[in-house]
């Protein structure tokens, strides 16, 4: 049976003025390109500032992509203007970060969630609304009884699964979560990422899932991508990225991980990236990783690798291979 | 198994004992830390790891007395060089703070001054403690720790402002101004949580060579059981303002003695982590610091909770060789069943 993808990202670019210099741009996401199956959670990692989330929000077009196509579910949704999003955004939902930031503090639960409901017009009645609010409520574990409350009244934890309800409410095929659990205890996280799995599995829905934190990807992930400046380095299945890892950026990556094992973490000899991330403005020509490679070769100076596949789908930019 | 003792250690270079710390806010008396014990030896490394609202960084600034308008401590000493610093005269507390115990904060753009050069910044704090040195001898030793903490050409890096540098630099400058005095002690909390993992691995590296050169006893604040594993000999575990654990790092990773702690390690993925089994996450949320639980503050999350639990604070139990549990269910009387420390065999 042929994959069926349910978002293509192709060639995508996404630049930003520079104000105060009309000339330079920020190359916030240079050339990007990968698919993601239905049912299956795509995974993007990579250090604040490589474009993760500028990626994710071009995706679900809060911003207009420079170059490239984004087709969700067969349909070119790349340069569509605004009312003609409406049926985007039926189908792709996002989760932010920021549980905080992210709810009307003065709406109720039940107005945050019955929102989408009434904005795409999904449910024909109040008292069919409200069913579907207290539905949500129920399969993200908070009581009823909160419908009423607002947001300033709950844990982080809990802010979290209001955003969940919210995201799922209208039955999106695809959702986007950008960095949905960084902001939690790790107690709390284990509960968002148990409950984001559970709907994969229940309604078969699809993620893109953005991190910075690579072991949680890789658990909740079937396939991750690597971004660094721009542009994704390593595409691999999710079990592949501790096992064989090509790159010397996703090397370095997995070994700036803490291990939570002491005896294990005094082992410890592969060496973490120095340096810092370069500018996005003037990002460094050939292979972006060449300042802070420690493999770096003449030729990574000068030609920019392209993403090529080792076999097995492990695609991966880099002049070593 | 000892009952809850007066320990005196001798090596111990900041002793805090019995501290209770509160906020007093117009929704009510927030109890951060509640009757904390606990001892730093020289040149060690001791983590001290907690969520959000567990206490651990409250216990921290008090130390220091850093509590702002609303806190204070109600009760508790803290022994630093034979002296007990919450009933010292303020200015003998003013030439603690800084020059013999230093702090470095999670935020650094916060902690750091936009306006003022850093090179400016460090030297601020060398001349509030050795008020008579030269305008030349404190440039170079500005310049020496701008070097010491790793950052390039700092000659040119004197006079750049904070803005200038990169999350991870100006965590180094940080640094090089709580090493400016060279303390005795460091507080750091959370100096990593807002960097990324390849920078945090650089300033982790930084502050365990700085360790190893100077023995700078080191109280290490993180919610990062990762960053404990790979730093630190000794940690505490605090939740709801207490401490629910102590031990040596390698017990507490191999044999925890808490649920909290057995909670906690178990919800972060390891790399061996089976993908078709769910994550095992620590139900509810932490308790109300207004109104905390009468028993153990972990009590109403956890899976082995008896009636006793919700009802009184369980003893401090020793439960090994410098290994210390908080929990009821170490008691000689408690039940085998439902005990994860109750083994087949009756042995604990």
């Amino acid at each position: 049976m042929e994959k069926q993808y349910m978002l293509e990202v192709k060639n995508l670019v996404k630049h930003f003025p520079v104000s105060g210099n009309k000339h330079a741009v920020v190359h916030a996401v240079e050339d990007v390109s990968f698919r993601v199956e239905k049912g299956k959670i795509f995974g993007l990692v990579g250090e604040s500032g490589c474009g993760k989330s500028t990626c994710a929000r071009t995706i679900i077009r809060i911003y207009q992509p420079t170059a490239g196509n984004i087709i969700v579910d067969g349909e070119d949704v790349s340069y569509k203007k605004n009312r003609e999003l409406q049926a985007l955004r039926r189908k792709m939902q996002m989760i932010f970060q920021d549980p905080y930031a992210s709810l009307n503090a003065r709406m109720t639960v039940h107005d945050i969630i019955a929102e989408p409901l009434r904005a795409h017009k999904v449910a024909s009645s109040r008292q069919e609304v409200s069913e579907r609010v207290y539905d949500m409520l129920d399969k993200v574990g908070l009581s009823h009884e909160h419908a009423n409350r607002y947001a300033h009244e709950f844990s982080g934890g809990q802010r979290q699964r209001i955003g969940v309800a919210r995201a799922l409410v209208i039955e999106p095929e695809i959702v986007i979560c950008d960095e949905p659990i960084s902001a939690l205890d790790v107690s709390i996280q284990a509960q968002v990422v148990n409950l984001l799995k559970d709907f994969q599995y229940e309604r078969g829905l699809t993620y893109l899932f953005i991190a910075h934190d690579l072991s949680m990807v890789r658990y909740v992930s079937d396939e991750i991508g690597v971004m660094y400046l721009g542009q994704l380095v390593e595409i691999c299945a999710a079990a592949e990225i501790y096992e064989h890892p090509l790159h010397p950026y996703t090397k370095g990556l997995l070994a700036a991980i803490p291990i939570p094992v002491p005896k294990l973490a005094r082992q410890k000899v592969v060496s973490s990236i120095e340096g810092d991330i370069p500018s996005p403005i003037s990002p460094p020509p050939g292979c972006h990783f060449h300042t802070r490679c420690p493999y770096a070769k003449p030729i990574c100076r000068e030609q920019e690798p392209e993403l090529r596949d080792m076999g097995g789908g492990h695609q991966v930019a880099c002049h070593l291979y | 198994m000892a009952m809850e003792t007066e320990r005196k250690d001798a090596a111990a270079i900041l002793s805090v004992e019995h501290l209770s710390t509160s906020f007093f806010t117009s929704n009510g008396r927030v109890n951060a830390v509640r009757d904390v014990s606990f001892s730093l030896r020289q040149g060690e490394m001791l983590g001290i790891v907690g969520e959000s609202g567990s206490g651990k960084t409250v216990s921290s600034l008090s130390i220091l007395q850093l509590l702002g308008g609303s806190g204070r401590i109600t009760d508790g000493k803290i022994i630093f060089d034979g002296t007990d610093l919450v009933s010292a005269p303020k200015k003998q507390l003013r030439n603690v703070r800084g020059a013999r115990i230093a702090m470095v904060f999670q935020d650094p753009m916060s902690s750091l001054n936009p306006l003022m050069p850093v090179g400016k910044q460090i030297g601020e704090m060398i001349k509030t403690h050795q008020p008579k040195i030269k305008a030349d001898e404190l440039r170079s030793e500005v310049l020496r720790l701008l070097g010491l903490v790793h950052i390039p050409e700092p000659e040119k890096r004197y006079h750049s402002y904070p803005h200038e540098f990169s999350g991870g630099m100006r965590q180094r400058v940080m640094i090089a101004i709580a090493l400016a005095c060279k303390p005795d002690v460091l507080i750091a909390d959370e100096p990593t949580t807002a960097l990324d993992v390849t920078i945090q691995d650089q300033i982790l590296k930084l502050l365990r060579s700085l360790r190893d050169e100077f023995q700078t006893s080191v109280i290490f604040i993180t919610h990062d059981l990762g960053v404990v594993a790979e730093l630190c000999s000794r940690v505490i575990v605090m939740y709801g303002g207490k401490i629910m654990e102590e031990a040596l790092v390698d017990d507490l990773y191999e044999n925890p003695a808490h649920p909290y702690t057995m909670g906690l390690l178990a919800s972060v993925p390891n790399v061996a982590q089976d993908k078709q089994k769910r994550l095992q996450s620590i139900p509810g949320s932490p308790p109300d610091m207004i109104r905390p639980p009468a028993g153990c503050p972990f009590a109403p999350r956890c899976s082995y909770a008896r009636n006793i639990c919700g009802a009184q604070e369980a003893p401090r139990i020793q439960v090994g060789e410098s290994h210390f549990s908080r929990c009821w269910l170490w008691v000689p009387e408690a039940p085998a069943e439902n005990n994860p420390f109750r083994k087949a065999g009756g042995e604990a």
